[in-house]
């Protein structure tokens, strides 16, 4: 009683002295800009939230460079934190301003992407991975290794994306290897050359996906675990599965820019975002996975989120996406397209 | 009296050309030489970005194998498909125009030509449903003959040459048929009547005459080809990747324009090195 008191009574002050209009940057239609969100934001803070977004990371941080003071909250790949640091585009965080902190599962609060130098620079979001899907009606037991993909009796009905950096890091896991320090090159090498016959196509879109696993053209294929949420609730008959080897995971933090002069109500918003209430309700339209444990454990049992990813088992094996050097994804890049020649 | 006309003739000749020169610089000669000087910069320049004219790209060409592999497999499909085209495509243009009359004739060139007017796209997609593994080229296998077979074309290097055969026959057709037509009937008749037998009337009289229409026909579907980028990607799966789709990529996915123009430019190069290496043939084959 006393807290709900405490919680309006700040939240009162905060809307008669501070009412501020903050500018994110972020994907387009990824979270942030929610319409029913956003006006229960406002209306809770008295904060105005406007957006501009961007379509790649490098145009994020160009963005970032030119327009100082332009934005309040900006979404960065844990890749790419240290960077935007490096370059002092973005503040520390001053996590004891951000309440719904505490209940972020820990080991995505201290990732050391997010935290460059042992500071915080960006809040935990989201994270997802890049894993297998197979059609369930033709494994009456969903497999637990990568091997899968390259099982003589699959010849042909496998299919990857079309991406030099992701197949190299899955042949990495195959042999044993951490995706962010490959130090067996030719093995990876040796295993994509291995993998080339068992793929009937590459995919390029959730979209593709959906229609060529429909159609049966394969059976099983690399695959998104958001995407994979969304064809499961259409109807179509797939497993996500997290081999034993590892899964590719990706880590999505807000920060805040060192020119931001909201700082209050950037906190505040990204405060909101990592807030449970928001979680669950995001998740029912299909969301990636929270960083927040308590929202994730108020999930419905149903919920994709929750099943898969929520196994501590299955975050376990995950293997996080560090930065890439412009050297190595051009390695893996001129790899790829080498192999791809030689069909 | 003389020199004015000829002035007349001179600005009548001037404006009744000046659209189709127009028309050339702003559709052809601009973009082309656009991209030209985009083949011989480090990167693109629009926004922020740093960049400085460089020979970097093409000797990127030259320095990775990748490339050239591709090229050379891209030169080899476009061999094949312009083969294949010009061994289907002549026996019907021969037939449509020396065997077929009247009423019939105009359907059937209807038919021919048909593919043409539908997007290039749409055929594609068609010919993916009859290609399936479990697709109507499969399943009308499988309803004539007695036993299980499994026909699965679709994505294979077979996959790729069909679409781009039925996308091209036509050219081929067109080309032949107007040769074909120009040849006198009462000619292959003496040639008849003078006991030639019929393979010696067509490799003799036919084939000769009827050269130019074919390798006109040849032209217009090799250059294509060798540069296709769509055909292999949607029906070639794991096989589609082709000097073409190379080029596709640093457009639309890698966004490096630059390189992109350069391969673009060797490509051209390379293609009319070979007619000229052929024009001697093509020379000989229009007299």
């Amino acid at each position: 009683m006393k807290r709900l008191l405490l919680t309006t009574a700040l939240a009162l002050v905060a809307q008669s002295a501070f009412a501020d209009e903050i500018r994110v940057l972020n994907w387009q239609g990824y979270g942030t800009d929610i319409d029913w969100s956003l006006e229960a934001f406002t209306e809770a803070t008295g904060h105005t939230v406007v957006h501009e977004y961007f379509t790649s990371e490098q145009e994020m941080l160009t963005k970032l460079r030119t327009n100082p003071g332009a934005y309040d909250v900006v979404l960065i790949n844990a890749a790419y934190t240290a960077r935007a640091k490096d370059e002092g585009l973005i503040a520390p965080i001053d996590s004891s301003k951000i309440p719904n902190f505490v209940d972020l599962d820990p080991s995505l609060a201290e990732n050391e992407d997010l935290n460059p130098g042992g500071e915080l620079y960006g809040v935990p979001w989201t994270w997802g991975l890049t894993s297998l899907a197979v059609n369930a009606s033709e494994f009456s037991e969903a497999p637990t290794s990568l091997s899968v993909l390259w099982d003589p009796a699959l010849k042909g009905r496998v299919s990857i994306r079309d991406d030099g950096l992701e197949a190299v890091q899955f042949a990495a896991m195959a042999t044993g290897q951490n995706i962010n320090d490959i130090q067996d090159m030719d093995a990876v090498k040796e295993k994509l050359t291995e993998l080339l016959p068992q793929i009937t196509t590459f995919w390029g879109s959730e979209n593709d996906w959906n229609q060529y696993m429909a159609s049966g053209e394969f059976v099983v294929a690399t695959y998104w675990s958001g995407s994979a949420s969304r064809s499961i609730a259409k109807g179509l008959p797939i497993t996500f599965v997290v081999a034993e080897e590892g899964a590719i995971g990706w880590l999505d933090g807000l920060s805040v820019p060192s020119t931001s002069e909201h700082v209050d109500a950037a906190y505040a918003f990204i405060n909101w975002m990592i807030d449970p209430e928001f979680y669950v309700k995001w998740d029912a339209e299909g969301a990636p996975a929270t960083s927040n444990a308590k929202a994730a454990a108020s999930l419905p049992e149903t919920s994709f989120n929750r099943k898969v990813l929520g196994d501590p088992a299955t975050v376990a094996k995950v293997q996080f996406m560090r930065p890439v050097s412009d050297e190595d994804r051009e390695t893996y890049l001129k790899l790829w397209q080498g192999l791809k020649a030689n069909q | 009296m003389s020199t004015m006309m000829a002035r007349e003739d001179r600005t009548r000749a001037l404006m009744l050309l000046s659209p189709a020169y127009i028309w050339l610089t702003v559709a052809v000669f601009l973009p082309l030489s656009a991209m030209a000087y985009f083949s011989f910069l480090s990167d693109v320049p629009f926004g922020e970005r740093q960049w400085h004219v460089t020979l970097d790209n093409y000797r990127e060409f030259l320095e990775t194998g990748t490339y050239a592999t591709l090229l050379w497999k891209s030169l080899k499909l476009g061999l094949t498909v312009t083969a294949f085209s010009v061994v289907i495509g002549f026996p019907c243009a021969y037939v449509l125009a020396k065997v077929i009359r009247g009423r019939s004739r105009e359907a059937l060139f209807l038919l021919v030509i048909l593919p043409f007017w539908s997007n290039s796209l749409v055929r594609i997609f068609s010919w993916a449903i009859v290609l399936r593994g479990n697709g109507i080229l499969n399943t009308a296998v499988n309803a004539i003959l007695p036993w299980d077979v499994h026909v699965n074309l679709m994505f294979s290097p077979t996959a790729i040459v069909i679409g781009l055969v039925h996308s091209y026959l036509p050219y081929v057709i067109l080309t032949s048929y107007l040769a074909l037509q120009a040849i006198d009937d009462t000619l292959i008749e003496a040639a008849r009547s003078m006991g030639a037998p019929r393979r010696t009337i067509l490799t003799r009289l036919i084939l000769p005459l009827a050269a130019p229409g074919i390798i006109a026909g040849a032209v217009l579907i090799f250059v294509p080809v060798v540069g296709s980028f769509m055909e292999p990607r949607l029906l070639g799966g794991r096989f589609g990747t082709y000097y073409g789709t190379v080029i596709e990529d640093q457009f639309v996915a890698v966004f490096n324009w630059p390189l992109g123009a350069a391969l673009s430019f060797i490509l051209l190069a390379v293609v009319l090195a070979i007619l000229a290496a052929f024009s001697p043939i093509l020379r000989r084959a229009q007299t």
